[in-house]
């Protein structure tokens, strides 16, 4: 069932857009060889061209260039081998030019495709409108001074690029999941670094309602959301707002709005006869962008597998759920962690250790995947003992807490506490004897029809063992002594 | 013979040949600007202590055998280019204070050259305007005078300082910039030569942006072979500059020679103006009487589009620098004005720093862009541009470079033309064609009018052949044999 709200006059339906600005990963800004890395110290990554100094002027960065067009391809977008820049003439205190070079008219990538997947399972393809490049601007500080603002230019010129979407969305959860979905991408393809709470990406939210059936209303654009759960509630908040306006016998005027987090609420920033008139026109000091075929199908062919990719193959190729295969290319790292312990193994074994033990581990540690709390190496041996029957699945529990907790290698765990797995039937046997002589009247129950005390033995003969009988073994001998 | 009367070449000859040093050389001229600039304000900054201390490197560079032709050689840099260490105003209130941490590429290949820097030579505010009235420092006298007569006039602009010091041999050479017709009438009125190379061919980087569409660096000097030694500095590539274009620089003194048998000089019926000065239209057929006797065939062509040149010019001029100019906000640099908040200030700043003449750019260029006109005025005035750059393909496919006058009149009074703006935007009729379409032209000196005064004739050529331009044009000296010098002068 579709996302609705419930109003006095009937349901609503949400419609969102989306436009994310994703920080470009890049060693310098997007039109000067200053640092484009995070942090440092106020102004230490500005050089002349980003502070607007005269006679300065900009030079493209290749390596931004070849950013966008991977996310492009990693959107499933058309890359545009003609696109050019375009000034954004705007006044304020952080934006040193007074302009922003941006491209409006011809962005770099055209439209593409984002499939993102809901809690039931559904999925969905989102269209991606546009991506184009643009500078940041640099950060002003309000608070630093009785009287004064404060300026930091470290981050104007930073390249940027801002991701489109359709006004494909129709709840809460399908922005949140857009936002994610694009999150993943990106730092697949290592192209941004997805941190929202630095900043390095956010959202601008489109956000308009509708009656069922009805074509568009006006919208409203919620800026610079900086986090999933944030651009969750704020599209809520925002439906909610305008379907009371509208229900009201009031009008939703376009216009710009901020999110409030702590109140829950979105606020006017700007309506749109305060809107500026950006004066839009081609930036002069640069050609325009001119891509060979072959520097796209470059970059094409060295693309990352993506996650939607991954996902499939892994179900083919290890044979696991859909959904788990979801979990393991949540990121990169997580997959190829698990590709390193399932490469050559049991798939459906390793996916179930990581899901289980290992991310509980991780997350009990504090740890992550990139220093995790075993070593592929380690828990691919561990697997190893469990199939050649080494130890069986009980056993390996507590080895595996043990490695967590030691970091030693499996197998010298298993030596040095005995705990490899008893196979031996005649051993089996004798602890099975003693256990049901020792529980004469549980036997003669058994005997009557409680099916059910036929655990209760094999626990107890797991038990007299220390838990290192074969599970399948002493079974066997359990219902063979029992008749 | 004064040593006021060489030239850069034959400066450059005697500096190798040690017969004179660049140290003498340079003394000469920072004495001459000590005694004249205060009369005809061509400078707004002088370095004369930078200037020796660049002669004496020059001496020792001519000594060690390591000189070339513009070594040691006096020249005044427009103060639009940035010069490290030296205050650059770009002739505005807002730039007072500004002194560049770096030098732009022109600047600094003329340095490399062992070039002497007398100092920053005045012009109209931020490169806009005609006459050299609209700087902040002061208007510029133009050293000629007409005959019997006092009073002031204009050297024409914007590089009006430039033309001024090298007319009235306050330095060997110059450098300006050229958006519509900014050193070729300077030139013309001035009885200088200078050429607009191809946009492209000298790097914009560390020039203080006009209309960056348009805008390029070139040399202005007393003959047409001074201009030829000063572009080969000038010129080259810079990848700091992405509009500058990866080619090589041909030796343009070589083109000098090469004279004009068997070229097509094409003549734009479009440029015979109504009510255009009669003496113009002399000399301008004059001209064509030179090169046909010198071997030039003579084709009529068109260039239809001429007539919407200055109504494209001043619509994307305007757009360009309304937005170049939005970084003077004295957040980072220049002079600032504060205010009760940021746009209290901004508002204070840009009203106290801006002349009346770049207002009113900045504020025609922000109406042509803004939002429901964007498409009547600037859109429309792009496809024109197109229209006008086919004008000169078209003509090229027939003829080799083009001859029209540089201006339609010769040097006005100070104070004349000032009624409406459009009076004075009309001076760049001829001139801004060549610029819209990014092609080179030069303004060499052809004779004086009645009253004495110097006019000019302009070679138009295609892109990238400056070598042609300086063909005819030398052709032109030639047969011209222009030999007048002003009234105001070093001696």
């Amino acid at each position: 069932m579709s996302y609705m709200l419930e109003g006095r006059t009937g349901a609503w339906e949400v419609v969102v857009g989306l436009e994310i600005h994703a920080q470009v990963i890049s060693q310098s800004k997007l039109f000067s060889g200053a640092s484009a890395t995070y942090g440092g110290a106020p102004n230490a990554h500005v050089s002349f061209v980003d502070a607007g100094f005269p006679g300065m002027l900009p030079v493209i960065n290749q390596e931004c260039v070849a950013q966008a067009v991977r996310t492009g391809l990693g959107l499933k977008a058309e890359i545009n081998l003609f696109s050019r820049f375009d000034r954004k003439n705007y006044f304020y205190a952080d934006l040193p030019n007074g302009y922003q070079i941006s491209q409006f008219a011809h962005p770099i990538v055209g439209t593409g495709i984002v499939e993102i997947e809901l809690q039931d399972g559904t999925l969905k393809n989102i269209g991606i409108t546009r991506l184009h490049l643009e500078q940041d601007a640099g950060k002003s500080m309000h608070d630093q001074h009785a009287s004064k603002s404060v300026i930091d230019l470290n981050r104007a010129g930073v390249a940027l690029m801002e991701i489109v979407s359709e006004p494909d969305i129709r709840s809460p959860e399908e922005a949140g999941a857009y936002l994610r979905k694009i999150r993943q991408i990106v730092r697949y393809l290592g192209t941004c670094d997805g941190n929202m709470e630095e900043g390095s990406m956010r959202a601008d939210v489109n956000v308009s309602v509708r009656k069922p059936g009805e074509a568009f209303r006006t919208r409203c654009e919620i800026k610079n959301v900086n986090s999933v759960r944030f651009v969750m509630h704020a599209v809520e908040a925002e439906a909610l707002r305008q379907i009371e306006v509208w229900e009201s016998g009031g009008e939703v005027v376009q216009e710009t709005r901020l999110y409030d987090p702590s109140k829950g609420e979105t606020r006017s920033m700007r309506s749109k006869e305060d809107a500026h008139d950006y004066r839009y026109f081609p930036e002069p000091d640069l050609l325009p962008l001119i891509l060979e075929q072959e520097f796209v199908d470059a970059l094409a062919a060295k693309l990352p597998e993506l996650p939607d990719e991954k996902r499939r193959r892994f179900c083919e190729e290890y044979g696991i759920p859909f959904y788990d295969a979801g979990v393991l290319v949540a990121d990169q790292a997580t997959a190829d962690f698990y590709e390193t312990v399932a490469k050559g193994r049991d798939g459906k074994l390793t996916a179930n250790w990581m899901s289980g033990d290992f991310f509980a581990a991780m997350n009990r540690s504090g740890k992550s995947i990139e220093n995790p709390p075993v070593s592929a190496a380690d828990l691919g041996a561990l697997l190893d003992l469990i199939s050649d029957k080494t130890i069986n699945g009980r056993i390996a529990k507590d080895v595996f807490e043990e490695m967590v907790e030691t970091g030693k290698a499996p197998a010298a765990i298993v030596e040095e506490k005995g705990l490899r797995q008893v196979t031996d039937t005649g051993a089996i046997d004798a602890a099975v004897t003693k256990v049901l002589e020792a529980n004469q009247d549980k036997v003669a129950e058994y005997k009557s029809g409680k099916d059910k005390l036929f655990g209760f033995f094999v626990g107890q003969v797991m038990k007299a063992m220390a838990g290192k009988g074969n599970p399948a073994l002493v079974n066997e001998a359990v219902k063979k002594q029992l008749g | 013979m004064s040593i006021f009367d060489l030239t850069i070449a034959e400066a450059g000859k005697k500096l190798a040949a040690k017969e004179i040093s660049a140290v003498e050389l340079t003394s000469a001229y920072n004495d001459a600007v000590t005694a004249l600039n205060p009369r005809l304000n061509a400078y707004i900054t002088v370095t004369p202590e930078l200037a020796l201390t660049q002669a004496k490197a020059a001496d020792a560079r001519i000594a060690a055998g390591q000189a070339g032709p513009l070594t040691g050689i006096p020249l005044a840099m427009k103060d639009l280019f940035c010069t490290e260490g030296v205050r650059t105003t770009a002739a505005s209130k807002i730039l007072e204070p500004f002194i560049p941490p770096y030098e732009s590429t022109v600047s600094a290949q003329l340095l490399a050259a062992g070039a002497v820097i007398l100092g920053k030579a005045n012009l109209d505010e931020f490169a806009m305007g005609s006459s050299n009235i609209t700087s902040g420092y002061g208007p510029v006298e133009n050293p000629w005078k007409r005959n019997g007569s006092d009073a002031k006039l204009v050297p024409g602009g914007s590089s009006g300082g430039s033309a001024a010091a090298v007319s009235a041999r306050l330095a060997l050479g110059a450098t300006g910039t050229d958006t519509g017709g900014s050193i070729r009438q300077p030139a013309a009125f001035t009885g200088l030569a200078g050429i607009k190379p191809t946009y492209g061919r000298c790097s914009r980087y560390g020039i203080v942006a006009f209309a960056s569409s348009l805008d390029q660096a070139e040399p202005m000097a007393r003959n047409v072979e001074d201009c030829a030694i000063l572009l080969n500095a000038m010129a080259g590539f810079d990848t700091k500059d992405s509009t500058s274009a990866e080619r090589a620089v041909p030796d343009f003194t070589k083109a000098l020679t090469k004279g004009v048998k068997g070229l097509r000089i094409g003549i734009p019926a479009e440029y015979r103006l109504e009510g255009t000065n009669p003496e113009i239209l002399a000399l301008w057929d004059k001209g064509i009487e030179w090169l046909k006797a010198q071997g030039a065939e003579i084709v009529e062509i068109s260039l239809p589009h001429t007539k919407y040149g200055l109504a494209v010019y001043y619509i994307v001029a305007p757009a360009e620098a309304s937005s170049n100019l939005a970084r003077y906000d004295g957040v980072r640099f220049g002079a600032r004005v504060d205010g009760v908040d940021l746009i209290d200030m901004y508002e204070r700043t840009r009203a106290a720093g801006f002349g009346t003449e770049v207002k009113r750019r900045i504020m025609i260029g922000t109406y042509v862009l803004s939002h429901g006109y964007y498409d009547a005025y600037y859109l429309k005035a792009q496809k024109v541009r197109n229209l006008i750059l086919r004008d000169f393909t078209n003509a090229f496919d027939k003829v080799d470079a083009i001859l029209t006058p540089t201006a339609p009149s010769a040097a006005f009074g100070l104070g004349e033309k000032m009624d409406d703006p459009v009076t004075m935007y009309l001076n760049d009729v001829f001139t801004v064609p060549a610029s819209l379409a990014g092609v080179p032209a030069m303004s060499v000196p052809a004779g004086l009018n009645a009253e004495g005064l110097p006019l000019g004739l302009q070679v138009i050529g295609k892109h990238f052949d400056e070598e042609t331009v300086f063909a005819v044009s030398a052709a032109i000296e030639r047969a011209a044999g222009f030999s007048a010098l002003p009234d105001v002068r070093a001696k």
